[in-house]
């Protein structure tokens, strides 16, 4: 940290790092600074020249204070502060003058554009502009881009910030977006050379190009969405739905992945019409991953909204009534031989219930690795690690074991390329994937953390400032997975890394965390169990014989091997706590409500305990809730992550099979995004750009 | 007047042997080894004192410049970096310099890199220079078969190689920062400042950004002394310099002249006089195409140096003279002026960007008469909005030959105007 800095903004003096820019530094002193370009997690383009302040005993004109840093200020006469002025004639009819140049060509269809009531330009317009047109010649006009199935594009709306470029080549690490030609003529544009790579025998890099017909291939692409300032990109799935000023937000916590981005859920009536991310530089910073954003329309498809009940073999309506009671017939039956198993979207509190009702009935059966992970239970430092998300930031030599975070977490890894970009090696253990940066490949299986391969990798790891492996689902999943966890911690002790396991499941954590495992898995847990109660899972088989209560919102795997539905709320619907890969604790609120006859989660476990006979101590979720954190404290420290104690697990034997990554397709990972025709559709486009890359090989 | 033995380059109209023999019988390369010897602080000072200012347009010190390089490396190479691409209309003199005396610049080229520590220096030459590129390679090439470039270039003991580079036609590829990103391989588009190339230049290391002649007059300024070049032109406007006049002279040409002299003497004595008579002359633009015009009754006393002409808020630019006379349509003139800059406009910010198409317009319609009187201080008003408002400079030569026009020539553009309006044709229009 350099020393702080005096210098004068419209008469207020404050004191600043000299590194930051004159914009940051007029923030820090309350001046608010209008500016299109410029964004706190992008390059600095200086371009659209909105930003300008007035540097006083500077040249005699304004500077754009985006580009221009405090410790270039040069101080006044006997070394007096450097003052700088944004409330003058000179700054006023330099933006008035800016707002004139951005509007001369910019259409004037804000009626029919979707950005209307949330547009920079707008409201910077109205805040900075005059009211007036002087312009008499004809306006420019700029032909649409075909970006895919998620953005769409009004060129001619387009005031070249460049955001959007910036942050693919920078953030996405997809350049796949440029500015062409120049002056007045020049264009945003996708690089649309589909016949390149066939007419030129191209590979490799150019063969990428060649790809690129089908639209944008990054899987962060919905982001340029938001940071475009005007309305040149938009939502297309959204297209002409809604207004933002009749929509109600509410915060909330993606559960896609198992980052936790947060997320603003935007509802009209009972209808998700969009979902948006929130900052957090802990977490998702200000990005989500497309699967996340747009998986909304999944949420209104397939859905369960009334119970079901197996009647000579087929499923057919029921009441509620009518499903305790078939629930409780067999539950009797069954004499305490029922189990569990919880899915990769459920929130704490239904675990927590599930768990307390499951053990009332005199079973411990319950478990929530359907992937079949072996994760330690108990051993929070080894099923959460001990870094923290953020860490990867300042990480100079990052470790990534049996995982792709590109399918698994596209934002976590964004900030993976971001250390790398900050000059930090990446290395890969598992499948050689394209990362969207330069990885060493030090190996396909666990045996490369053995012998002379591990070796190397200690040399590789030593000695560095800060030093993190991420280790993911495929080195877990399967069946030496406690022992090569137990081989990377022994790795991370010797080298000093911190240990960031990377979860699919956006419950997992949280599962683990209730104590909702077994010692045998789920395998274990279903093994001859006469009543399945099956909370949301739908990546499991479960085989023909006991009697399955499937609950969960969306018809899928699960409710198709049910013999009673009970239709709950999916997590736009309850309030819920998700606990991400990191083990940071966060609560998600309810946007909507669910569908029909469908409730919350907790509720319906609360109503059949009482079926039962075996009533849970709670009628609220606070009630709920109160009950948990007694039992698990660390649930009451929202956005919080509880240290967790390294112990180290024992490193046994391994198999030499090599890691396989746990995501096949990234767009379909759940029974909501199978639901979703816009993630059907990315699906289909990304296995065409595969195809293709193959078939031009 | 010069004589011809205070000319520095004495082929520039290509009559003489342009080779090396024939350089080094017209006296470059003479003692190249011994002048570097003196060192770095003796060749930036003697440059200093000459008072030499750049001869690309903007007229800063030459000296100042190369002094704001590190003394010291810091582990970064140091580059020099010659701008040849002249694209500025009207203007033609490095083009001379390169085709008919390469040698004095790639001389120059050797100086001012050991001057500032550079190992390496790269002349990005226009692209539509082939003839000049080539010779200037040839030229090149002779200079390393005669040992005076590469390994201790010269005998002088520094080593140095020298590239040539040749640029795809854009104007903006003359702005110092643009060129060193096309240079490197990017979009010429320029770079925000500070940082400035001193600091962080071409491929992030400390580069200087030389006009061509700013650079070949070098190693005969050091040969002959700092007081010698001073001793021409008035105080801060020394030295002598190229000039290139276009338009209605009878002769066009171009000559190495002695800076501040008369603007009429420079027509006269060179170039036979404006055509049809002094009397006829209607315009001058004294500095290729960016700096405002001169209208006639300020031209009988123009004196052709930075400060006198800065005064009459023009400026030398280049030096590249354009002769208009009575029969020129000063405002198409100047309209396509316009057209340019809003053709080589990059498009990276706004203001230029938007502006420039938004001016050309404007003009299009003046040149009609198609337009409202108002219309004239609109146009005005929006190039003061581009002026000083852009990252780069071309902003401001786009705004300035306008402001020039409405300056000196608005009563033309009123009565054409009324002329279309009313169908009378007005007293200025009539003649």
């Amino acid at each position: 940290m350099s020393e702080l800095r005096k210098i004068i903004i419209d008469d207020r003096e404050v004191e600043v790092d000299p590194r930051l820019t004159l914009l940051q530094a007029c923030e820090e002193a309350g001046v608010e600074i209008p500016r299109f370009c410029y964004h706190e997690r992008l390059s600095i383009a200086g371009n659209c020249r909105m930003c300008l302040v007035e540097v006083v005993g500077g040249p005699p004109k304004p500077a754009a204070s985006c580009a221009m840093q405090v410790k270039d200020l040069r101080p006044g006469p006997e070394g007096a502060p450097p003052v700088i002025r944004t409330n003058t004639p000179m700054v006023k009819k330099a933006r008035e003058g800016v707002m004139e140049f951005l509007l001369i060509n910019h259409p004037l269809d804000c009626p029919i554009c979707d950005q209307g009531g949330e547009c920079d330009l707008q409201d910077q317009a109205m805040a900075y502009g005059v009211d007036f047109s002087r312009f008499r010649e004809p306006k420019r006009s700029a032909t649409d881009l075909a970006l895919g199935p998620l953005v769409e594009t009004h060129m001619t709306r387009c005031i070249s910030c460049t955001r959007c470029v910036r942050f693919m080549t920078e953030v996405a690490g997809v350049p796949e977006m440029g500015q062409v030609g120049r002056g007045e003529d020049s264009e945003i544009t996708s690089y649309e050379t589909a016949t390149l790579g066939t007419e030129m025998g191209a590979s490799g890099p150019d063969l990428v190009v060649a790809t690129l017909k089908a639209g944008l291939s990054s899987e962060l692409q919905g982001n340029i969405v938001d940071l475009c300032p005007v309305g040149a990109l938009t939502n297309k799935p959204y297209a002409f739905t809604a207004r933002p000023w009749e929509l109600r937000k509410f915060q909330s916590i993606d559960v896609m992945d198992a980052l936790g981005s947060n997320t603003r859920v935007d509802v009209r009536g009972r209808e998700v019409m969009r979902i948006l991310p929130r900052n957090h530089d802990g977490v998702n910073e200000e990005w989500l991953a497309d699967r996340s954003r747009y998986v909304w329309d999944g949420l209104r498809r397939q859905r369960l909204d009334r119970p079901y009940v197996r009647r000579n073999g087929k499923l057919k309506p029921a009441s509620w009534s009518e499903a305790f009671a078939a629930i409780a017939a067999s539950v009797k039956a069954a004499g305490g031989d029922i189990a569990a198993v919880a899915g990769d979207l459920v929130s704490v509190e239904p675990l927590w219930a599930l768990k307390k009702l499951v053990n009332a009935l005199g079973s411990e059966r319950h478990d929530c690795r359907q992937d079949g992970a072996r994760l330690v239970p108990g051993n929070r430092s080894a099923y959460v690690g001990n870094a923290a998300v953020a860490d990867i930031d300042g990480s100079d030599a990052i470790l990534v074991v049996g995982s792709n975070p590109r399918d698994e977490a596209p934002v976590l890894n964004a900030r993976i390329r971001k250390a790398w970009l900050a000059g930090a090696e990446v290395a890969v253990i598992g499948e050689p994937v394209d990362l969207s940066f330069e990885t060493h490949h030090l190996g396909s299986g666990p045996d490369a953390l053995t012998g002379e391969s591990r070796r190397k990798i200690v040399d590789y790891m030593k000695g560095r400032n800060a030093p993190l492996i991420v280790l993911g689902q495929g080195a877990l999943a399967r069946d030496d997975g406690a022992a090569i966890l137990g081989h990377v911690m022994a790795l991370a002790d010797e080298v000093g890394a911190k240990l960031l396991i990377l979860h699919t499941a956006a419950a997992r954590v949280g599962a683990m965390d209730v104590g909702f495992t077994h010692p045998g898995g789920v395998a274990g847990a279903l093994e001859g169990a006469k009543v399945i109660f099956n909370l949301g899972a739908d990546e499991i088989e479960i085989a023909d014989g006991p009697f399955v209560i499937y609950q969960g919102h969306h018809g899928d795997r699960g409710a198709h091997r049910a013999d009673v539905i009970l239709p709950g709320a999916a997590w736009t619907e309850q309030p819920g706590t998700y606990v991400n890969t990191e083990g940071r604790v966060q609560i998600a609120n309810r946007a909507g409500f669910p569908p029909g006859d469908a409730r919350e989660d907790w509720a319906i476990l609360r109503a059949l305990s009482a079926e039962l006979g075996a009533t849970l101590p709670f009628d609220t979720l606070d009630a709920l809730r109160r009950d948990l954190y007694a039992a698990h404290p660390h649930f009451a420290a929202v956005d919080t992550i509880a240290p967790s104690a390294w112990q180290p697990v024992e490193a046994g034997k391994i198999a030499a099979r090599p890691f396989r990554n746990p995501i096949s397709d990234h767009f379909l990972t759940n029974p909501v995004t199978r639901a979703s025709e816009v993630m059907a559709e990315c699906s289909r486009l990304a296995a065409e750009r595969r195809s293709k890359a193959l078939a031009a090989e | 007047m010069l004589e011809d033995k205070d000319r520095i380059f004495t082929n520039l109209y290509g009559m003489h042997d342009r080779s090396l023999a024939g350089a080094k019988a017209r006296g470059h390369w003479d003692g190249t080894a011994g002048l570097i010897a003196k060192g770095r602080d003796w060749i930036i000072d003697e440059i200093k004192n000459s008072a030499l200012r750049g001869r690309g347009g903007a007229g800063f010190p030459t000296g100042l410049k190369w002094s704001f390089m590190p003394k010291e490396s810091d582990g970064r190479p140091h580059y020099l970096v010659v701008n040849a691409d002249e694209s500025e209309p009207g203007t033609c003199k490095d083009r001379e310099i390169m085709r008919h005396d390469p040698h004095t610049l790639i001389e120059g080229c050797l100086i001012a890199s050991f001057a500032m520590g550079a190992h390496a220096a790269y002349i990005y030459i226009r692209g539509e220079y082939i003839r000049e590129r080539e010779a200037l390679q040839a030229a090149i090439d002779e200079a390393y078969d005669a040992g005076l470039l590469g390994k201790n270039a010269a005998g002088s003991g520094w080593d140095f190689d020298l590239y040539l580079h040749h640029g795809a036609g854009a104007y903006i590829c003359g702005e110092e920062t643009a060129l060193i990103e096309s240079l490197e391989g990017k979009k010429g588009m320029p770079r925000l400042k500070p940082p400035f190339p001193a600091g962080v230049g071409l491929y992030g290391c400390p580069t200087t950004v030389n006009n061509v002649e700013s650079i070949a007059v070098a190693p005969t300024i050091l040969r002959r002394g700092a007081a010698w070049f001073a001793s021409f032109g008035r105080p801060n406007n020394t030295g002598t310099k190229i000039f290139a006049i276009s338009g209605h002279v009878e002769r066009p040409c171009v000559v190495e002249e002695s800076m501040s002299i008369g603007l009429k003497e420079l027509l006269e004595r060179h170039c036979g006089g404006v055509r049809g008579g002094w009397k006829n002359l209607k315009a001058v633009i004294p500095g290729g195409s960016s700096v405002p015009l001169l209208p006639a009754h300020l031209c009988d006393d123009a004196i052709m140096d930075f400060d006198w002409l800065r005064e009459q808020r023009s400026g030398l630019g280049t030096a590249a003279v354009i002769v208009m006379d009575q029969s020129t349509d000063v405002i198409k003139a100047i309209w396509r002026l316009s057209k340019f800059y809003k053709h080589e406009s990059c498009g990276q910010c706004t203001p230029c960007r938007e502006g420039t198409g938004w001016m050309m317009r404007v003009m299009d319609r003046l040149v009609t008469g198609d337009a409202e009187i108002e219309e004239i201080d609109t146009l005005l008003d929006v190039t003061t909005r581009v002026e000083g408002h852009t990252i780069c400079a071309l902003g401001d030569a786009a705004a300035w030959p306008i402001q020039g026009l409405i300056r000196h020539f608005r009563e033309e553009i009123e009565d054409r105007i009324r002329a279309r309006k009313t169908g009378r044709i007005g007293a200025v229009a009539a003649e």
